[in-house]
């Protein structure tokens, strides 16, 4: 059963990625696709009625691991504190730039919100990156599962790699997403971006799938999710150059995908390596909840989670529509 | 003065963003079910004004949803950073219904919160509808289970400790979901949402009725907002008050330092406003008014009820649980129990008055009146923070009552200046994030409702609310 609950943790935190890698995407890009107020409000709105649902998936990830994996919880929240913080002020800072940017005109007003919505989702995906990098590369943890490092020690090359992985991927993954959700010159600029960013996502997760690999060194079949991740991000890049911009974001939503569940999958059955000592690693076994806890958390995710999916699928499905400039011009932000 | 400890810093950013969070949270819950019922009588009757209310109202929800879910974010997080070790002994437990509540109602709500916004002339009108209540559901539903998971650090229930004594572990979800603390708390606070968006929702009403700005729009939002707060103020004291016997019944500690009540009494009187008597059993208060009875019948719920006092209580915990003092402040539980009852009461009484000058139909000329309803606005803020003041505080030096002390719960491996950075980085933070809500809210507020463009009538869709 714990294992049964790493394994949905990792869903959880793939999920978190595929649905809010494009909304951290649009973030980013919202700037570059739209030249005009008009056309940026375009990029946003394209996953206007999505993102807040998507960010549940990040709520529920880190209560999902409160409650299955209470020492591993404990250990990583307190553990990365100061990173911790700052993930919370990017995170913050977008969630609300959405809603207050277009509640006022004036550029400086839309300027100074659209900075920080570009500064937050570069940010949180970052800093996502870096912690679960640390996780698998091993951080200073001691007998009684407590961090003994300093903010410092999670600044190493590994773990910044799969944070710039991420934010790379992010902005792959959003760019196909504004191709394929609005039309006009936001979609082409889109379309420009998805094309150089193909490439550079694809030399990423190449190196990242090699070095996750190295470094959790536990061998067996783990290699084929990141073989997935190489694969599907290749095949984006060449979709999103053939033009093909459903093909290609669903190529990115994959790649998106197993680049995340590599993580997990080279982790496994250890959540928090120690670099003190191999045996001082947090591991399913010794951070979990008991049988009791999970089996009712395992019951109401099997009712909860197929009801999530099936509503959040409908809102896909209303709100398939490309939209475009004009569509918002009638109607101007209340 | 000496340094603040790592224990302080992180009580007290604790205790910040939870005030904080809080102020958005009843909010959100009561105007989003007020919202649904502006809408729901727009489907009815199809009058225009019902339809221009709930855009106008939806606006004031929407900004506030905002700052509730990104501060949410912090509370959660916060277990992990601040208090590890109280983490990894209740996770079991206390983990289930924050992961329950993210699973079954928190998804629920921003989901169908993006399909309202921009579902507007998108979606069936029926379906539209359904999509705010759900909302409304989603963000109550929420509130149920975080208030379970607060009611078992009042009073644990359902769980025992694992064979070494380093963890409590669930044993049992439906007494958890069953504690009578969390029945009762629960109820109370639904009942303080309400009030806080009837509240919120008069005093904007009669913002513009004293401007003569669409006042007959704007006269039903106020007769609705005073039909939803008499009985919701009235019932919110009165579940208020039982929630007072429940909790004297398991942290009896509590009640008597709200009341500060040294000694035993019975039957015990109930002081309306004391100078001094708080800081420990030699100083004599200056009662100013006294109600024979009241106490006793307050805090058991019978005419000549015995109330226990905080010394031999005190003693009693000693004896029990070791060495040390297990009085909470007594100065903080007396005032915020007060402040929240009285402005409660006052509340409530505003009500009435809004009942009268709606009968007699003079409400779009009661300039007193408006002048109140306005300045109200502010009395829920203060009343939902004393009501949380008297829950927390009085539950210390207890995390967990009974079962773990808050200084043994913070995390180890953090340190002082750790907490001193993040505390003073929310700080600022929500320091602008307050200024910027609070100047977007009173200009939203203070719009004229906005024209609906084609509305349905003609079967044309109304513009979603984009960003």
């Amino acid at each position: 059963m714990q294992d049964l609950w790493f394994f949905l943790i990792a869903i959880l935190w793939t999920g978190f990625f595929v649905l809010e890698g494009f909304d951290f995407g649009v973030g980013m890009l919202h700037g570059v696709v739209g030249k005009t107020d008009l056309e940026r409000r375009v990029a946003l709105n394209s996953i206007g009625p999505l993102w807040d649902g998507n960010e549940v998936w990040l709520v529920v990830a880190g209560a999902g691991m409160f409650a299955a994996f209470p020492g591993w919880y404990a250990t990583m929240f307190s553990g990365f504190y100061l990173a911790m913080v700052l993930l919370l002020v990017a995170l913050i800072v977008r969630g609300v730039s959405f809603e207050y940017r277009g509640k006022r005109d004036g550029s400086r007003w839309r300027h100074t919100w659209g900075g920080l919505m570009t500064a937050g989702s570069l940010l949180a995906p970052f800093l996502i990156g870096v912690a679960l990098g640390n996780l698998l590369r091993g951080v200073p943890i001691d007998a009684s599962q407590e961090y003994t490092g300093n903010f410092v020690d999670l600044l190493n090359p590994y773990s910044l790699f799969v944070g710039v992985t991420l934010v790379v991927l992010c902005v792959f993954h959003g760019s196909t997403f504004i191709a394929l959700k609005t039309s006009g010159e936001v979609r082409d600029r889109a379309n420009a971006t998805a094309r150089s960013a193909g490439p550079a996502a694809t030399v990423a997760v190449v190196v990242f799938a090699v070095w996750t690999l190295l470094v959790a060194d536990q061998g067996g079949a783990r290699f084929l999710v990141p073989l997935v991740a190489i694969l599907a991000v290749a095949a984006a890049t060449w979709a999103s150059r053939r033009g093909r911009e459903g093909r290609a974001f669903a190529l990115t939503a994959v790649g998106m995908g197993a680049t995340v569940l590599s993580l997990f999958v080279a982790l496994f059955p250890r959540v928090m390596v120690s670099s003190t000592a191999a045996a001082q690693s947090l591991t399913v076994q010794n951070t979990s909840s008991a049988p009791y806890a999970l089996t009712v958390m395992t019951w109401s995710a099997a009712i909860f989670l197929p009801l999530v999916l099936l509503y959040q699928g409908w809102t896909y499905y209303v709100f398939r529509r490309r939209i475009g400039t004009n569509d918002l011009e009638q109607g101007a932000a209340d | 003065m000496r340094a603040m400890s790592k224990l302080d810093l992180a009580r007290l950013q604790f205790a910040m963003t939870s005030i904080y969070h809080f102020l958005f949270v009843p909010l959100t819950i009561g105007l989003s079910f007020l919202v649904a019922v502006l809408q729901t009588k727009w489907h009815r009757n199809g009058d225009e004004a019902y339809l221009k209310l709930t855009r106008f109202f939806g606006v004031l929800l929407v900004i506030n949803i905002a700052i509730g879910v990104v501060t949410g974010l912090v509370q959660e997080f916060q277990f992990g950073m601040d208090w590890s070790a109280y983490s990894r002994y209740v996770g079991d437990v206390f983990g289930a219904p924050l992961a329950i509540e993210g699973l079954g109602a928190f998804f629920l709500e921003a989901t169908f919160l993006g399909l309202w916004l921009f579902g507007w002339g998108r979606l069936p009108k029926r379906i539209h509808l359904a999509t705010i209540w759900l909302v409304a559901l989603g963000a109550s539903l929420s509130a149920a289970f975080i208030m379970a998971a607060n009611s078992w650090m009042q009073h644990p229930v359902g769980y025992q400790l694992n064979a070494a004594g380093t963890k409590a572990e669930l044993t049992n979800i439906w007494s958890v979901l069953s504690n009578p603390v969390f029945v009762w708390a629960y109820l109370h606070v639904l009942l303080a949402s309400l009030v806080m968006g009837g509240v919120v929702m008069l005093g904007v009403s009669a913002w513009h009725l004293r401007r003569d700005s669409d006042v007959p729009v704007f006269r039903k939002t106020a007769s609705l907002s005073i039909g939803v707060l008499v009985p919701a103020s009235l019932v919110a004291l009165l579940v208020g008050s039982h929630l007072g016997v429940i909790e004297g019944t398991y942290q009896s500690v509590k009640i008597a330092a709200a009341e500060a009540q040294w000694t035993t009494c019975q039957p015990c009187s109930f002081s309306l406003f004391q100078i001094g008597g708080f800081g420990d059993p030699s100083e004599i208060p200056t009662k100013i008014v006294q109600v024979p009875h009241l106490l006793s019948l307050l805090a058991t719920g019978t005419w000549n009820g015995k109330v226990d006092g905080l010394t031999p209580l005190d003693a009693q915990y000693q004896q029990q649980y070791g060495a040390g003092s297990y009085v909470p402040n007594v100065g903080i539980q007396y005032w915020s129990m007060r402040i929240m009852a009285y402005l409660g009461g006052l509340v409530f009484l505003l009500s009435l008055w809004g009942v009268w000058l709606l009968r007699r139909k003079t409400i779009e000329r009661a300039k007193w009146f408006q002048r109140a309803a306005i300045w109200a606005v502010l009395l829920p803020f203060l009343i939902n923070t004393a009501g949380w003041m008297l829950t927390e505080s009085g539950r210390q030096p207890w995390i967990v009552q009974g079962l773990k002390l808050t200084r043994d719960s913070v995390s180890p491996s953090v340190s002082a200046a750790w907490v001193a950075t993040s505390l003073g980085t929310f700080l600022l933070l929500y320091g602008v994030l307050a200024a910027v809500d609070g100047v977007l809210m009173v200009r939203y507020a203070r719009k004229e409702v906005a024209e609906t463009h084609a509305t349905d009538e003609q079967g044309e869709p109304v513009v979603a609310m984009t960003y």
